[in-house]
């Protein structure tokens, strides 16, 4: 099922297959955050914002929903 | 036999312990300055490598990769780019964490296209077993084309290894792992065609990066290799993900995790630190704890650094022959330093506390509750970090506001970070609170000068968030919302690091005060014991005069108490005094107050040493503290100069007040313009001065 990070519930783990390069800081590639590249969410914040991230399988890191948003997922149905 | 000097750089991400390998390296030989003409912090150490060679070791500012995108980035990419600086390093050490190699490598291969001899150094290598990680050197190095050092500052092993490889820095390979060029061939071909004395990854960073490089050349090299932003973006996008392909195909052989015995301690205190009740019960817990250390356990040395200085002056005072000089000494020098001294515990706590939340990776977890939050206030919640640490000082406080990528919430930070109580501060509130709420408990337990502590601080933080939410409203600037922060793995702090922090921020913190302080302090006595004046000079005749007129038989005592008050009324500073009077009389201060609150617009810990200095001038009774002084003061009518309504006016008028000259400097040095610093001076004073005058007309 395609979805959106923001989207995502705490303990998924997606496939990432399309980030908006134009909305997205190129320090979120370097943190790991490109195609084919998996997440997991680890954490989402007490107010639903920010979500907490493992990406790449060792990266951990928060952002906002909002850039969330922008990062497109592959996820299994269950 | 000569000697050598080599420089070393340390690189790497934050939270890879690139601090502990350094401190290791230089133990306490460390000089911290800043870079010329910014505020980064420069963390140059020494080490003795051999009989001969003699190493100068750089810490770096931790930084991701070579992109840059703030100021302290800049500077890792500024070095590195220009051979003739004078610390262009000799070898690069690239500093990782065992358990995000695969990030962490990012980085080192930037570095390694840059052509520098460079040693790789994977640390905390002791969480190897526990995380069943197992790595295969010999293929690592060969890949990477570098030599690999185990390390771990915790287990102490490794850094004679490291130091081995430094000395032997001619044998490393300078050769690149990957050729970046490859993402888009053609462009890359006519750059090299072009331009053929020069690193081609370094073209690709000048061309790429906003960093300062030799002015014309880079404008020549941008002139004629000019691509839009987005297809730069793009190229950049296809270099990073060819970098870690590099990457990910070295550790399928180089890296075997076996995580079926991996203990999980960092998702179970996730769980809990993060969690939607316990998490922000611990963060307040942990906030009371601060505070209950700041005034509760520092008072007891405190007390003994105040009497300690009021006896020293003391036995200075009966001890040295009676002159000019030993007046300044006694009146001037020694309280002045008692002054600063006695806050030493208090910022040493304070810093103790700063450095042990950010060591141990929960300060991600704060910001990561808070954002949410603290965005409702149009701040964001990596303004928990300056909000912190600005109880220590606005200073380095404004300077971490750096992280922030959003420049709205940036400057709401920076604007409304001077609002919380920092150290300096604390003097003036401890002796004000002393005066003025008496020591009692209540309920038996609750301090109530504590309790008064407690709420000028919420009073400074409520301030803050106030000030946050209008200057939201008002602000009209447009910028993405972008936020990231690193989540790092749980580490019980390291105690030489929290030690080597805690002393080196409270030298430069008391050595940076002092000094004005002491220019200060040997001002106003020389103000205050001389004057021009007719009546200053005649003071004892005067005084006798008066007293017989009157009918007066005084005691000689008493006589001389009522002299020095009277040559200090007619000193220089006492006709200062008396001319800002009408402005600070409405607020309830007399004209010594007034002097310490004008003195405390240099910084207001000066406010405590002025009146020291002043008292101690215009008072006989020497073996008294300051604060016993300041309690005996009374007005001509004889009611008591610190009384509530001025004690009251007073600790508002400093809550809000902007006073200090080093905040306004950073906060002009972070936002590139004056404007925002007056608006701060004005601002802020002037809502000081409003509270305070509603507050005493109130009260009185």
């Amino acid at each position: 099922m395609k979805t959106t990070v923001d989207l995502l519930h705490i303990g998924d783990i997606a496939r990432i297959t399309n980030v908006d390069l134009d909305k997205i800081p190129l320090k979120l590639l370097e943190m790991g955050c490109f195609p084919d590249n998996t997440l997991e969410i680890v954490q989402i914040a007490p107010l639903g914002d920010p979500i907490y991230l493992n990406v790449n399988n060792g990266s951990h890191l928060a952002i906002r929903k909002e850039m969330a948003r922008e990062i497109e997922v592959e996820i299994d149905e269950k | 036999m000569s000697i050598q000097n080599i420089t070393v750089a340390l690189i790497g991400n934050p939270n890879t312990g690139k601090t502990s390998v350094f401190n290791q390296l230089t133990g306490l030989k460390q000089q911290v300055g800043n870079y010329p003409g910014i505020t980064v912090e420069k963390k140059l150490g020494f080490c003795k490598l051999t009989n001969t060679i003699k190493a100068n070791i750089l810490d770096l500012p931790g930084t991701y990769s070579l992109n840059a995108s703030s100021i302290d980035e800049n500077v890792v990419i500024e070095l590195l780019l220009n051979k003739n600086d004078k610390l262009f390093p000799d070898i690069a050490v690239v500093i990782t964490d065992v358990e995000n190699l695969k990030r962490n490598l990012l980085l080192f291969t930037q570095i390694k296209d840059l052509e520098i001899p460079t040693i790789l150094v994977i640390n905390m290598a002791d969480r190897m077993k526990s995380k069943g990680i197992s790595l295969n050197i010999s293929h690592l190095e060969e890949q990477l084309k570098t030599k690999i050092v185990l390390v771990s500052t915790r287990k102490g092993y490794g850094i004679d290894e490291l130091k081995n490889q430094i000395v032997d820095y001619k044998s490393l390979s300078t050769e690149p792992c990957l050729n970046a060029s490859s993402i888009d061939e053609e462009y890359f071909n006519k750059l090299r065609k072009a331009f053929p004395n020069q690193l081609l990854y370094k073209l690709w960073l000048v061309i790429t990066q906003d960093v300062n490089f030799l002015n014309l050349e880079r404008n020549e090299i941008r002139n004629s290799f000019t691509k839009s932003h987005s297809d730069l973006k793009r190229l950049q996008q296809k270099e990073t993900i060819k970098r870690y392909q590099f990457i990910n195909d070295t550790l399928k052989i180089g890296q075997t995790i076996d995580s079926t015995n991996a203990t999980d301690l960092r998702s179970k205190l996730d769980k809990v630190l993060t969690h939607k009740i316990f998490g922000y019960a611990i963060f307040f817990g942990i906030l009371l704890l601060i505070f209950q250390s700041i005034f509760d356990w520092s008072s007891v040395p405190m007390d003994f650094i105040d009497a300690t200085f009021a006896d020293l002056a003391n036995y200075a005072k009966t001890h040295l022959s009676e002159g000019e000089f030993t007046n300044l000494i006694c009146e001037g020098i020694i309280p002045g330093i008692g002054g600063i001294v006695i806050f030493i515990p208090q910022i040493a706590f304070l810093f103790m506390f700063i450095s042990v939340l950010e060591e141990s990776g929960y300060m991600s977890r704060v910001v990561f509750l808070m954002d949410k939050i603290m965005r409702r206030y149009g701040l964001s919640g990596k303004s928990v970090v300056p909000l912190i640490s600005g109880t220590a000082c606005a200073i380095p406080a404004i300077m971490s506001a750096r992280n922030i990528e959003n420049w709205k919430e940036r400057l709401i930070t920076i604007l409304v970070t001077p609002f919380i109580t920092c150290s300096a501060r604390l003097p003036v509130y401890a002796i004000l609170i002393a005066l003025i709420i008496p020591n009692k408990r209540l309920f038996g337990v609750l301090s109530l000068q504590g309790a008064t502590l407690m709420i000028l601080y919420l009073l400074g933080f409520g301030m803050a968030i106030f000030s946050a939410y209008i200057l939201n409203k008002i602000l009209k600037v447009k910028t993405k919302s972008y936020f990231i922060i690193e989540m790092p793995n749980y580490k019980l702090p390291l105690f030489k690091n929290v030690a080597i922090n805690v002393i080196e921020k409270t030298k430069s913190f008391v050595f940076g005060a002092g000094k004005i302080i002491l220019a200060i302090s040997i001002i106003l006595w020389y103000l205050g014991s001389h004057s021009s004046n007719a009546s200053f000079k005649n003071a004892e005749k005067i005084v006798a005069e008066k007293a017989t007129a009157e009918g007066k038989v005084l005691e000689k005592s008493e006589l001389e108490n009522i002299t020095s008050t009277y040559k200090l009324e007619n000193s220089y500073i006492g006709k200062i005094g008396k001319t800002i009077e009408p402005a600070i009389r409405p607020l309830g201060y007399d004209w010594k107050i007034g002097i310490a609150v004008v003195t405390s617009f240099a910084a207001r810990e000066v406010f405590v040493g002025t009146l020291a200095t002043i008292y101690s001038v215009g008072n006989n009774n020497d073996d008294s503290t300051i604060k016993s002084k300041m309690q005996a003061d009374v007005r001509a009518d004889g009611t008591k100069i610190f009384n509530f309504a001025t004690g009251v006016s007073l600790l508002l008028f400093y809550a809000f007040a902007m006073q200090c000259a080093s905040t306004l400097a950073i906060t002009k040095k972070e936002t590139n313009t004056w404007k925002w610093p007056i608006i701060q001076l004005v601002f802020m004073s002037g809502f000081a001065y409003i509270t305070a005058l509603i507050a005493y007309q109130i009260l009185k």
